[in-house]
């Protein structure tokens, strides 16, 4: 293989490259025609929303389509060798040796019957005829590499005895085994915590650099590409819109969706009040009926119908800056990009005043676990809510935040009434619900207090019509029936803004936003003063969150109903809430408003959470704390403070033996730790401004 | 802000169509389901057109032509031992079998899914107690099981719907169990407890609908196995009474001539029978391909 003088020659380019899927339908080009280089050791990131092509362009590279897709025209060059034009053997050869690839769900990669020190083995054993102890030597050096800690035993181990973050890095250990010289990542850190998450992604950073690997990440987190590469290619649709170095396009992008798409994401250290969210209004046009002219100009607001919809739209360079291409036709007319500002500053909710509508007072709930007679194991209690307390008065906005297994999705049910209580109170309006299974509480109590959640498909009954869904609640909630229910379920989606000829839909024929919107309207049907939201939009792409949030926002302004947004994503919750729980382990390490918990004093836990929150600004300067290990299990929760197993600051002993105090402040900012106040309040802030 | 309205045109035009028609234009897409949709219909139009397609009484007896006369152009398949028609008794035998296998399955549907409903809502030792039920009554070696019912009940319509309910219905009960394990979890259920659904509700408009997909797959192959089990008992004698035309009983009756050579009195009805089953089991094929097409 060629190994000199290659920097001058890109390991990867795309010329035009034109994508299309075969189906009963017929040929569906669903890429048109992109072109892209990469460079030795260049990182591009591509992005867009869920449908735009970003997979397709990534497979097409290995040549991994299926039998239904193929490359119609243009040519895909890795190394200066067509990919067409390899054989079966060769292609097999290459994506081996000099190409690898790392999907999203790691457990789907290593397989689960052998342990994952083998399957690392068999990448020198098979490609480059390594003998075993070779091969061995050359897999745990590896595993070492991709930081797992003890690598030895990680050696011996199955893919199911290491948690979703290990797998990851196995993942990437075997992809860079062979040393490629292209490696490709489809959403690696998708279904990784936020922690683990920047962990996975400062390796990658790490690995690629060192080794000087070239890398194609595809994402759908603008964040997670500012930490990890050079260059960015932004998808729309099929079409690479706007390509160039991350901070030309963050700073200036030119292409109108590009504006779009960061102006609909909340980047951490915005809020309500300082700067709105703009959704990009309709969506993704099928690729079967694509405009002639430019794909995007439907949703487009600087659109030229004399010039944007007639004609192929050509790429142009951006003069003065390096590599930097766009395609639209008024790039470089339109004015230079401004994060947009609010006019007149929402008016935050008036807490002194409203009174107080949900109070958590030490909450538990602990699932006891079955024991048989016959095993004799004793029986132990998986602690999902530990002494949870917090409030929220009328209007507000209360955030839970933490990552998965911190049991925010537990204290959920335990509000509905889904679940019951072990011990504690849950007092809405005044009076206890918490103990009360939601058969056994009243019609009335059940309206007060509704979810929505998380997921868009599972959250709608797929037999039942739009119409059904909502009117059935208002028959439950409000006893209505008739005309007056049909006029109302009519109602409740003209605030939901749902046409009303959706009423007859089934949930099929809606997209993800559409289908959250119904689950909106059928929550407001009990007229609730309690919306408990439970990641009510971590399933949707970017542009169509925006617009659910600012629903949730504008309803909860107009019907001063009390929120519970539950997430783990903390720019979503900066942006939205009042008031801030940061959960661990069933705990509540730190509670306050929201400008008090995003800035120091930190718990060391909210500190760590927020230098891992990957931030869509390359001028955001953000320090890095990494967490060892993982949250350990709620069967064993550690006898003190729970966050002292991976705690950067721990003091020592007493954080492992005595449960933390609570430091409270006069304005009822709350943290749960063994360091002094004081101490705390020195720390510095984890995310500032590069200009400050 | 606007909502972006799907284009009329990415709606499949079938969406528009009623559920059932839009499954049979869904049909079409695999060749198979369309053989076996039209075997069923074939059946279906003889057992309901049996007066005016059949050319003969069907206890009427030709002696002009004899008993066991191959066939002919009087007589299509010839007649039997005792010289009836076997076209006529084929077709009005399908009209048997169209009656009992349909109503059978559908009684060890009402019962089982009422179990796997309860088991799969409400776990817990209601789950188990079904559950061990249903085992037992799996354990049985099921031909045994026929026997001993229709001898003890007597053989008539009526008991073999009640023989086949008590075997079939523990399988059925399994099946919508494990998919009402599965679909308790969603979340539009949980939205309907939170609005005081009361537990019939959930498990009979939430929870079935949606696991009518593999249940309607099931429910074919069943009508299948069911026509098989008919067909069984009438061989043996525990089918309807004579003089009535019954595939199994015909079956039966013509098995003894099989040896002398004379296989049309037999054959007839066995491909009939076959053609039936065959019908059904390509039929669920079809709606299984169907369904996880969508």
């Amino acid at each position: 293989m060629a190994d000199s003088g290659k920097s001058a020659a890109p390991v990867l380019e795309l010329d035009n490259a034109r994508i299309s899927y075969f189906t009963r339908a017929g040929e569906i080009n669903v890429v048109p025609g992109v072109s892209f280089k990469l460079a030795q050791g260049e990182a591009i990131g591509l992005v867009g929303e869920s449908g735009c092509g970003k997979s397709t362009v990534a497979f097409s590279i290995v040549r991994y389509l299926g039998g239904a897709g193929r490359l119609t025209g243009g040519r895909i060059l890795f190394e200066g060798r067509d990919m067409a034009k390899m054989s079966e053997a060769e292609l097999r050869q290459l994506r081996g040796r000099s190409l690898a690839m790392v999907y999203q769900d790691p457990m789907s990669s290593l397989n689960p019957v052998i342990p994952v020190g083998r399957q690392l083995m068999e990448v020198p054993i098979i490609h480059q005829g390594a003998s075993e102890a070779e091969a061995r030597k050359r897999a745990l050096q590896m595993l070492a590499e991709v930081k797992l800690p003890d690598a030895e035993s990680v050696f011996t181990r199955y893919p199911h005895q290491l948690s979703g973050g290990q797998q990851q890095r196995v993942v990437i250990a075997m992809a860079l085994m062979a040393e490629p010289s292209l490696l490709i990542m489809d959403e690696p850190t998708t279904g990784l915590d936020v922690t683990v998450e920047a962990a996975v992604l400062d390796l990658v950073r790490d690995l690629r650099r060192k080794r000087n690997t070239a890398l194609v990440f595809i994402s759908h987190n603008l964040g997670t590409v500012v930490r990890v590469c050079d260059r960015i290619g932004v998808m729309y649709a099929g079409d690479l819109v706007e390509e160039g170095p991350i901070g030309a396009v963050f700073r200036n992008p030119r292409h109108p969706y590009t504006r779009g798409l960061l102006e609909c994401l909340p980047v951490l250290g915005t809020d309500k009040r300082t700067s709105p969210l703009v959704p990009i209004p309709g969506q993704v046009p099928p690729a079967l009926h694509r405009p002639s002219g430019c794909i995007f100009a439907g949703r487009c607001k600087h659109v030229d119908p004399a010039r944007c919809t007639t004609g192929r739209i050509e790429t142009v360079a951006i003069p003065g800056e390096s590599a930097h291409r766009v395609q639209c036709v008024r790039a470089l007319e339109l004015p230079l990009w401004q994060r947009p500002q609010v006019v007149a500053a929402a008016v935050a909710a008036d807490e002194s005043e409203a009174e107080l509508v949900l109070d958590i007072d030490h909450l538990r709930k602990f699932y006891e676990t079955s024991t048989s007679i016959f095993s004799g194991a004793e029986s132990y209690d998986i602690k999902a809510l530990n002494d949870v307390s917090m409030s929220a008065k009328r209007g507000m906005t209360l955030a839970v935040v933490g990552e998965s297994g911190c049991g925010k999705s537990t204290l959920a049910k335990v509000l509905t009434g889904l679940e019951k209580a072990t011990d504690g109170k849950v007092a809405l309006d005044g009076s206890d619900v918490g103990g009360i299974r939601v058969e056994d509480r009243t019609s009335a109590v059940k309206g007060k207090l509704q979810m929505v959640f998380q997921n868009p498909e599972s959250t709608l009954n797929p037999s039942h019509s739009v119409g059904f869904a909502i009117e059935r609640s208002l028959r439950r909630l409000k006893s209505l029936t008739g005309s007056p229910m049909r006029e109302q379920a009519r109602r409740l989606m003209e605030i939901v803004k749902l046409p009303a000829d959706f009423v007859d839909r089934k949930p099929r024929q809606l997209s993800g936003g559409q289908k959250q919107r119904v689950a909106i309207a059928r929550a407001l049907a009990g007229d609730p003063d309690v919306m408990v939201a439970d990641e009510p939009v971590s399933a949707l792409d970017v542009s169509v969150q925006a617009a659910i949030i600012n629903l949730l926002l504008e309803l909860q302004s107009t019907r001063a109903a009390t929120m519970l947004f539950i997430s783990h994503d903390l720019s979503v919750v900066r942006y939205l809430a009042d008031r801030v729980a940061v959960m661990y382990l069933g705990k509540i390490v730190e509670f306050g408003a929201v400008d008090e918990v995003f800035s120091p004093p930190y718990h060391p836990y909210t500190e760590a959470l927020l230098s891992a929150v990957p931030i869509a600004d390359p001028d955001r300067q953000q320090k890095r704390i990494l967490l060892e290990g993982a949250m350990p299990s709620p069967r064993d929760v550690p006898k003190g403070c729970p966050f002292s197993t991976r705690c950067p600051r721990k003091l020592g002993d007493i954080c492992d033996t005595t449960p933390p105090p609570e430091h409270r402040t006069n304005t009822g900012h709350r943290i749960a730790c063994h360091i002094p106040m004081e101490q705390l309040r020195s720390v510095e802030p984890i995310i500032s401004t590069a200009a400050e | 802000m606007s909502v972006g309205t799907i284009p009329a045109s990415t709606i499949s035009r079938q969406s528009r169509l009623p559920g059932w028609l839009r499954s049979i234009a869904l049909l079409r897409e695999s060749p198979l389901g369309i053989i076996g949709a039209f075997l069923v219909a074939f059946w279906i139009i003889m057992a309901v057109g049996a007066p005016w397609l059949a050319p003969y009484d069907p206890n009427d007896n030709d002696f002009d032509i004899g008993i066991i006369a191959p066939p002919s152009a009087v007589h299509w398949l010839g007649t039997d031992d005792q010289a009836r028609d076997i076209l006529s008794r084929i077709i009005w035998g399908s009209r048997i079998v169209l009656t009992i296998a349909p109503m059978a399955t559908l009684c060890a549907y009402l019962v089982g899914c009422a179990m796997g409903l309860l088991a799969g809502y409400y776990r817990g030792w209601v789950d188990t107690a079904l559950m061990q039920v249903c085992n037992v009554i799996l354990s049985f070696p099921v031909l045994l099981l026929y026997v001993i019912i229709m001898m003890k009940f007597g053989p008539s319509a009526l008991n073999i719907v009640v023989a086949v309910t008590f075997v079939a219905s523990p399988q059925v009960a399994r099946l919508v169990r494990s998919q009402t394990l599965e679909l308790r979890e969603r979340e539009y259920v949980a939205a309907a407890k939170m609005r005081g659904e009361p537990a019939w509700y959930i498990m009979l408009v939430e929870i079935l609908p949606n696991a009518r997909g593999p249940l309607i797959v099931d429910a074919c192959l069943r009508m299948g196995y069911t026509a098989i089990t008919i067909g069984i008992l009438g061989f043996l004698g525990l089918g309807l009474r004579p003089p009535d035309p019954d595939w199994g009983g015909m079956i039966g009756a013509g098995y003894s001539y099989v040896m002398g050579g004379q296989v049309h009195m037999a054959l007839a009805p066995a491909l009939a029978l076959s053609s039936l089953v065959v019908g059904l089991s390509l039929l669920a094929d079809g709606l299984r391909e169907i369904s996880l097409r969508d």
